[in-house]
């Protein structure tokens, strides 16, 4: 695998692949006092952050430094961006100094495709605009399989702001990808539009497109297997997507009342940061139910599978097609 | 797989020539056999079996039930995936990762016998040695191999081996076992030079 970019068109075997893998690590690196692996010594992985973040950019460079990588940090705040250097000419730049790899987040949709077209290196999208966030959607498949066993035929409702999130893009192609069936619940104003026929627009699926669309999220909950939370974006919101803050937690925040109406085995899942009272209550996002802290912690464990099957081997195969 | 040209990977081509070298019933007799000299070795003391993924897993199960049924101190057995550790990650395919599973009290201090299919360069067993010392630091630790096919390129000596193949390089053993393969046979298969 040469670049991750999206998980539009990721074939089944390779998504298992990577999260096999992560299982491996996380389970071989358990209770573990020395967390550092030799496999990527001597390689050089760059994040490259135009937009602000901790636990993406922290969880990449912990993913890394346990696999030896040699990790450098640039937030464009601080670099030769605020001077005028353009996406391109930053990245060509940091791969003449010999990065072997760029973890971007770029506001704008498309920038890591952009990229990877652009340098020799080995391109990670770490989150481009309201596009794609594809190890946040691994992550979150690694916390739903390690709880739900089998994704095949589970149900995933996803809450909230689905038209700016990359979030609730990457999860959905993916977890369709897994088998699973999607519900997405949100007021009509932050969905996109017709979402519920893209699987016309996607010629490679190959299968059909499970998701439907619904505004009431008291009737969705009730057999959902899982349910994720997605923050409500509002630096990304220039204009009124509902009248307010409060409206928006009593229509479609996961409160208490509504915890009681999943069922008991069901999975919360919130991409983080929170944002308590508004999509989460508090008591909610502390309950066992919710499985936020795996989330976080499988993160790293995603993240150095996807360096592992990008960086340590000859490159010209995909994870899954492996010579056993 | 532990051992890049030791065994699977059979070439779409398919090898020119291939014989049995061990039956069913011999890799039986030789399991035993290996069981009673890690007995006579290190008896009273209980050793750490640790397979090395895929057939040494298998291997080190084997090797422990016989140890028990044949009175020797109950062995713990593990699983140590050496992958992460390989030098030689960068020149072939990435390879999948597979679990370690390493007893809970760790490897201070305990006598472990590092088992796999075939010993060929020794590599494999030197990435195992580098990350066995993150688990802990035993006492000792030896090695069982089913076969040893020689063309060693490290300093690495097995304790106990089930059976000396001398090989050429054009050579390929393939280790069968019934949790992996659904039979027990070891074959030695034969390719035309560059075939591979």
């Amino acid at each position: 695998m040469r670049h991750l970019l999206t998980t539009t068109g990721l074939p089944r075997k390779t998504v298992t692949a990577l999260l096999d893998s992560a299982e491996a690590l996380k389970q071989s690196l358990l209770g573990r006092e020395v967390r550092k692996l030799p496999t990527l010594r001597g390689r050089t992985v760059v994040t490259l952050f135009y937009e602000s973040s901790t636990r993406t950019r922290v969880s990449f460079e912990i993913a890394g430094k346990w696999m030896s990588a040699d990790v450098v940090n640039i937030s464009a705040g601080g670099s030769a961006v605020v001077k005028g250097e353009s996406l391109r000419d930053t990245a060509l730049t940091l791969t003449a100094m010999g990065a072997d790899c760029v973890v971007l987040r770029h506001p704008a949709s498309g920038a890591a495709h952009r990229l990877a077209g652009w340098v020799a290196a080995h391109v990670i999208n770490a989150g481009d605009g309201t596009h794609q966030h594809p190890t946040q959607a691994l992550l979150d498949a690694a916390t739903l399989r390690e709880r739900l066993g089998d994704l095949n035929g589970r149900t995933v409702t996803i809450v909230g702001d689905v038209l700016h999130s990359r979030v609730a893009r990457s999860n959905i192609e993916l977890l369709i990808t897994l088998g699973a069936r999607i519900r997405l619940v949100a007021p009509p104003t932050l969905l996109p539009w017709d979402v519920a026929h893209w699987g016309n627009a996607l010629a490679s699926t190959d299968c059909d497109w499970p998701v439907t669309v619904s505004h009431d999220l008291d009737a969705a909950l009730p057999g959902s297997d899982a349910v994720m939370m997605l923050r409500v974006q509002a630096e990304r919101m220039h204009g009124e997507f509902f009248p307010s803050g409060r409206e928006y937690a009593i229509s479609y925040g996961l409160t208490e009342a509504r915890l009681g109406l999943l069922p008991e085995h069901a999975v919360v899942l919130h991409p983080g940061p929170m944002l308590r009272g508004m999509e989460i209550a508090h008591s909610v996002a502390d309950s066992p139910r919710a499985a936020i802290t795996e989330q976080v912690r499988n993160g790293v464990h995603v993240r150095m599978a996807v360096l592992y099957y990008l960086l340590a081997g000859r490159d010209d195969q995909a994870p899954g097609e492996e010579q056993v | 797989m532990s051992s890049p040209s030791g065994t699977g990977a059979v070439g779409a081509a398919g090898p020119l020539r291939q014989r049995e070298l061990l039956s069913a019933a011999e890799v039986a007799r030789i399991v035993a056999r290996m069981a009673h000299q890690i007995i006579e070795r290190t008896a009273p003391e209980p050793v750490v079996m640790v397979g090395i993924p895929t057939r040494g897993v298998p291997l080190a199960h084997r090797l422990a039930d016989r140890i028990r049924e044949f009175g020797g101190p109950a062995p713990v057995v593990g699983t140590l995936d050496v992958t992460l550790y390989r030098d030689d990650l960068r020149r072939r395919p990435t390879r999948p990762l597979r679990a370690t599973e390493l007893p809970a009290a760790g490897l201070d201090d305990a006598l472990v016998v590092l088992v796999d299919d075939v010993l060929y360069s020794g590599r494999t067993v030197a990435a195992a040695l580098d990350a066995l010392r993150e688990y802990g630091r035993p006492r000792a630790v030896q090695l069982a191999v089913l076969v040893d096919r020689g063309h060693r390129e490290l300093p690495i000596r097995p304790d106990y081996v089930g059976k000396n193949v001398p090989t050429s390089r054009d050579e390929e053993i393939g280790v069968l076992l019934r949790e992996t393969d659904h039979t027990d046979a070891v074959m030695l298969r034969a390719y035309d030079r560059g075939q591979r």
